[in-house]
């Protein structure tokens, strides 16, 4: 158990370090993905499922998914400019 | 400042804080051991006390009830910010049908095995989350999990459908009455309290026995309240940040979809 905490601890670690490197947004988001995953996958080990629940939905899900929509907006208002 | 000068107020600075960051470290208790008294007490009062096995949940809607108010009002006034933010302007017209996809690409249609699976999914997550919302005092979970357990299913209903699909199934009106009816619910309940002669947010409902659905007073109801409002807030979020990326063009702006 020791072992897998703290090799997740490490992912965690790596891939929120690697998501505030990315500078292209969306390569970003796709980053905060897979690190909110990490985060789920953590809270699990760490015997925390109810808050696992809550970041799968609200770190993997929602969260990307506003940035994305917020992206999409931004980038339909560059083409209308041009 | 140049980049030279940054950089060396930048180590200096990073020093300074690596130094305080291991003196901070050397203070902490083993990993594992929990040093507190609060948690120990809590582990074998809860029980008795509130009738709830779940001890996180009677924590967050008895013991320290009131600080939670105040997180679900942060939750609530930041999607009313959000929602105010994005709201209709004058010069926004809404484009009909919504079109998702860049002008520039062609997208490929959603495959079967997502929309087979994605609808497979829908049903049994809607009653996990009623599960996880009305069995937060007994097992791991309580109003905010099962909240945005609850809040995920009408995304699943985007991802194997389309934006229409999400519009039918959700309403922005209901959802923000809901939302009210939640977080004004746990103020009021706090409130009901008093009529008993009892400080705020007392249990005040009769604790019934351990171990049942309908146990542990104010706790199973606050439950139940917070989630309704997580789930709606979250819908009333998906909503506005929807419509204002697909449906609102600004007068003149291009539409996303017609080329």
């Amino acid at each position: 158990m020791i072992v897998m905490q703290a090799a997740i601890l490490l992912f965690v670690g790596v891939a929120g370090t690697a998501v505030v490197f990315t500078r292209n947004p969306l390569n970003q988001v796709m980053g905060l993905t897979f690190y909110g995953l990490l985060m789920t996958l953590m809270f699990f080990i760490f015997q925390a499922p109810d808050v696992a629940f809550s970041q799968v939905v609200v770190g993997a899900v929602v969260l990307p998914l506003m940035v994305l929509l917020t992206l999409a907006k931004l980038k339909a208002k560059e083409q209308s400019k041009r | 400042m140049n980049h030279r000068a940054r950089t060396t107020l930048f180590i200096f600075g990073g020093l300074g804080f690596l130094c305080f960051y291991i003196w901070g470290l050397h203070g902490l208790p083993g990993f594992g051991h929990y040093p507190g008294p609060y948690g120990d007490i809590l582990n074998s009062l809860s029980v008795y006390q509130r009738h709830a096995t779940d001890v996180i949940t009677a924590v967050n809607f008895d013991y320290r009830g009131f600080d939670t108010l105040g997180e679900e009002f942060i939750l609530f006034t930041s999607v009313m910010g959000a929602n105010l933010l994005l709201r209709k302007q004058k010069d926004d017209r809404e484009e009909l049908p919504p079109r998702d996809e860049a002008a520039d690409r062609v997208v490929p249609p959603t495959s079967d095995a997502v929309r087979v699976t994605g609808l497979a999914l829908v049903l049994p997550i809607v009653v996990f989350g009623l599960y996880t919302i009305s069995h937060g005092q007994l097992t791991p979970g309580g109003g905010f999990q099962g909240g945005v357990i609850l809040a995920s299913m009408p995304l699943i209903i985007y991802l194997c459908g389309d934006y229409e699909a999400f519009e039918k199934v959700t309403s922005h009106v209901l959802s923000e009455i809901a939302e009210a009816i939640g977080a004004g619910g746990y103020a009021i309940t706090g409130l009901i309290a008093f009529a008993f002669g009892l400080p705020y947010l007392t249990n005040f409902i009769p604790l019934g026995e351990t171990g049942d659905v309908l146990s542990s007073g104010t706790i199973f109801v606050i439950s139940v309240l917070t989630g309704i409002e997580v789930a709606a807030g979250l819908v009333v979020l998906m909503i506005s940040f929807f419509r204002q990326a697909l449906v609102y063009r600004k007068s003149g702006e291009e539409s996303g979809g017609q080329q």
